[in-house]
């Protein structure tokens, strides 16, 4: 077993990790544990010393000494607690997570349909090549000590695959539940979700927990892979409140004519950072990255957006948005690398933020990387409280200014929601954001 | 109905009106005509509420409060209706939702009952027609993505949904062409009665010929200073501004 060093916050995972590693499991699996667990010790963690970790002080998390949940729990959590966050009356394909591992029992559709399969990580015999040939191969250039301890745990998470010209009409919806027993516990899903060529596919990731006030961690690791002409269509809910943190890296490469759109919708929590790692590989393909997030009081959220363009003519979006209240704080970062050769790139993005409150700070970076000279690449940011004119606006139409305020916090943020086409989805975070502002 | 006496205010430490008196009875139009700078804008956003504009002297009594007491939303609730000149966009909120607000806020104030979707969509749907706007704009964000002449109408269809008792409009003729011109005018004479006034602040004579004005008023460097009937306007167009300034050179 390799040495950790450098960091008194690490050996507490050690006897764990040690525990882990000597269970027998696919051969991929030991092999990424193993590279993990030999990262993990190289690895510092990260500090603002770092240039994208400048704005966000994980300190809270390293210094807490999470018990990491290594087996399912006992948890009691039946169909009916887990109505609120599934979609029970939609004919979906539902794999429900409960700390970290899977719940068969409260999980729908794990047989799958034609073209389409789904298994645990934990369930995996390892000999399926669709599989094992991106199984831990996406991370390379996003390596923290958070996804190298990912990846040396590695015991559960979603597996999906959707073989060529496959396009299921469901949606395969991941469900992560946490709960507490008592302690500050951890986990670490590792997915992996392939799309071979000319598939089409609908992911919804929900995080969420049983009881929101309690400290937990969660540290999630999802690679994708997206085959010629292959479409995703990823949506993300991260609403397990205000006691958790939440680190999750999410990295994608994309074939020739390929499309991927992600929307990632985060309500709120300690420190949240929701990394997104896209690499444009193959000619003409597009992505389209999306974020909502809205913190209260004492909150972090952070967004790091990586896209490289490796190949000609390729497009890519990155629109976030972000409603901050009390003294909370926001990250933003949307890095474009346009390698050589990677000709006609055109990439935009925007980072918009309203404050509702003077104590709330936000900080946004763009940074461009371009080393070809027929691109085209803009970036914008807003940043600033509702402005009073429109409020004003309301006003004269014999709206108060708490409700003309409340509906322009309201609109701004749904936007985004409207945006989205999954109709159940969409009411469901309509009407969380509008109750989150509505006036009284 | 509304009575204004020697109103003077102020934006960010500047002197724009200074001293305008105007009296509106019930079922009367008042064009404010001036050239640009005389304070007109000014004047119907002081009369709308805008705090941004600090009155400094003078009175405003509408249906009998002292309106310069009350918020903006107390005046539109009273009946005080601004068409603004440049109408702000509305993220995220559609038309039918932003204007089912406003009006069951004023019903509210008026002790009545607030009209659920289904009445609301059917009086939205009348008065659509009625100023002659696709109704596709009812589901549309406010304001957002439409045309000069759509901002324009929009507010038009604002003032039929709230019925307003004194409409204020401000240069809402100003980027239309001659059809949509015909199109708000209509509107607008449609909602005239015994019981509704309107102030019209215009820099051209050419609305005048379709809204047809009781009083014309020239304001000038924050004052009227020359009232009469709807000829003053034809008599402005055809000499020009200049004349009101040697005039008052003159006197």
């Amino acid at each position: 077993m390799a040495e950790v060093t450098n960091s008194a916050e690490k050996t507490r995972y050690l006897s764990e990790l040690a525990e882990v590693s000597e269970r027998s499991a696919p051969d991929a699996v030991r092999a990424v544990r193993a590279e993990g667990l030999r990262l993990f010790g190289e690895l510092e963690y990260p500090h603002r010393r770092m240039e994208a970790w400048r704005f966000t002080n994980v300190n809270p998390i390293v210094r807490t000494p999470f018990a990491t949940v290594t087996n399912p729990a006992q948890h009691g959590l039946e169909r009916p607690d887990l109505a609120r966050f599934t979609y029970p009356d939609q004919d979906w394909i539902e794999l429900v997570f409960v700390d970290g591992f899977l719940a068969p029992e409260l999980s729908r559709g794990l047989e799958g349909e034609p073209g389409v399969r789904v298994l645990n990580l934990a369930s995996w015999t390892g000999d399926d090549p669709a599989w094992v040939d991106h199984f831990g191969r996406r991370l390379n250039g996003s390596s923290s000590a958070f996804t190298a301890l990912n990846a040396a745990f590695s015991l559960d998470g979603a597996m999906v695959h959707v073989a060529r010209d496959a396009a299921p009409p469901r949606p395969i919806h991941l469900v992560y539940v946490t709960t507490t027993q008592g302690k500050a516990s951890a986990v670490h899903p590792r997915n992996l979700v392939v799309l071979e060529e000319n598939a089409r596919a609908t992911l919804v990731e929900t995080y969420v927990a049983t009881d929101p006030s309690e400290v937990r961690w969660t540290n999630a690791v999802t690679e994708a892979v997206l085959g010629e002409g292959a479409d995703l269509y990823r949506v993300k809910v991260l609403d397990d409140g205000p006691g958790s943190f939440h680190l999750a890296t999410t990295a994608v490469s994309q074939g020739r004519s390929s499309r991927f759109r992600s929307f990632v919708f985060a309500f709120g929590g300690r420190i949240d950072r929701d990394e997104l790692c896209v690499d444009l590989d193959g000619e003409g393909a597009e992505c389209a990255l999306n974020g909502l997030h809205l913190t209260d009081d004492g909150q972090l959220m952070d967004n790091a957006a990586t896209i490289a363009h490796k190949a000609p003519r390729c497009k890519s979006w990155i629109g976030y948005k972000g409603v901050l209240d009390g003294k909370s704080n926001s990250v933003f970062m949307g890095r474009i690398d346009v390698h050589r050769g990677a000709q006609q790139t055109d990439s935009r993005q925007l980072n918009q933020t309203l404050l509702l409150s003077d104590k709330a700070t936000v900080n946004t970076r763009p940074q461009l990387e371009i080393y070809a000279d027929d691109v085209k690449c803009t970036h914008g940011a807003t940043v600033g409280p509702p402005p009073e004119e429109e409020i004003f606006y309301f006003r004269t139409r014999g709206m108060s200014e708490a409700m003309g305020r409340g509906l322009l916090t309201y609109g701004f943020a749904d936007e985004v929601v409207s945006e989205l086409e999954i109709a159940p989805i969409r009411e469901r975070l309509d009407r969380h954001v509008f109750e989150k502002y509505r006036p009284e | 109905m509304l009575s204004v006496k020697n109103l003077h205010a102020k934006v960010e430490g500047n002197p724009i009106l200074r001293g305008i008196s105007l009296e509106v009875k019930p079922g009367e139009v008042h064009a404010i005509m001036g050239p640009n700078g005389s304070g007109k804008s000014t004047f119907a956003q002081v009369l709308a509420g805008n705090e941004a504009y600090d009155v400094t002297e003078g009175s405003v009594t509408f249906l009998g409060e002292d309106l310069l007491e009350l918020p903006a939303e107390e005046r539109a609730r009273l009946g005080v209706f601004l068409a603004f000149q440049y109408p702000v966009e509305i993220a995220g909120i559609s038309n039918a939702y932003f204007l089912q607000a406003g009006l069951n806020e004023i019903r509210k104030s008026h002790g009545l009952e607030e009209l659920d979707s289904m009445d609301f969509r059917e009086l939205l749907r009348e008065k659509m027609e009625m100023v002659a706007i696709d109704p596709k704009f009812a589901d549309r964000p406010v304001n957002q993505g439409f045309s000069g002449g759509e901002k324009k109408r929009n507010e038009i269809l604002q003032m039929a949904v709230l019925e307003p008792r004194l409409a204020i409009l401000d240069e809402t003729d100003s980027g239309l062409d001659i059809d949509a011109l015909r199109v708000v005018s209509e509107g607008v004479n449609k909602l005239r009665g015994p019981d509704r006034s309107f102030i019209i602040v215009t820099h051209y004579q050419r609305l005048l010929n379709y809204i047809v004005p009781d009083y014309v008023h020239v304001l000038f460097q924050g004052a009227i200073v020359k009232s009469g009937d709807k000829d003053l306007a034809l008599e402005l167009e055809e000499k020009g501004y200049d004349w009101v300034r040697e005039e008052l050179a003159t006197a």
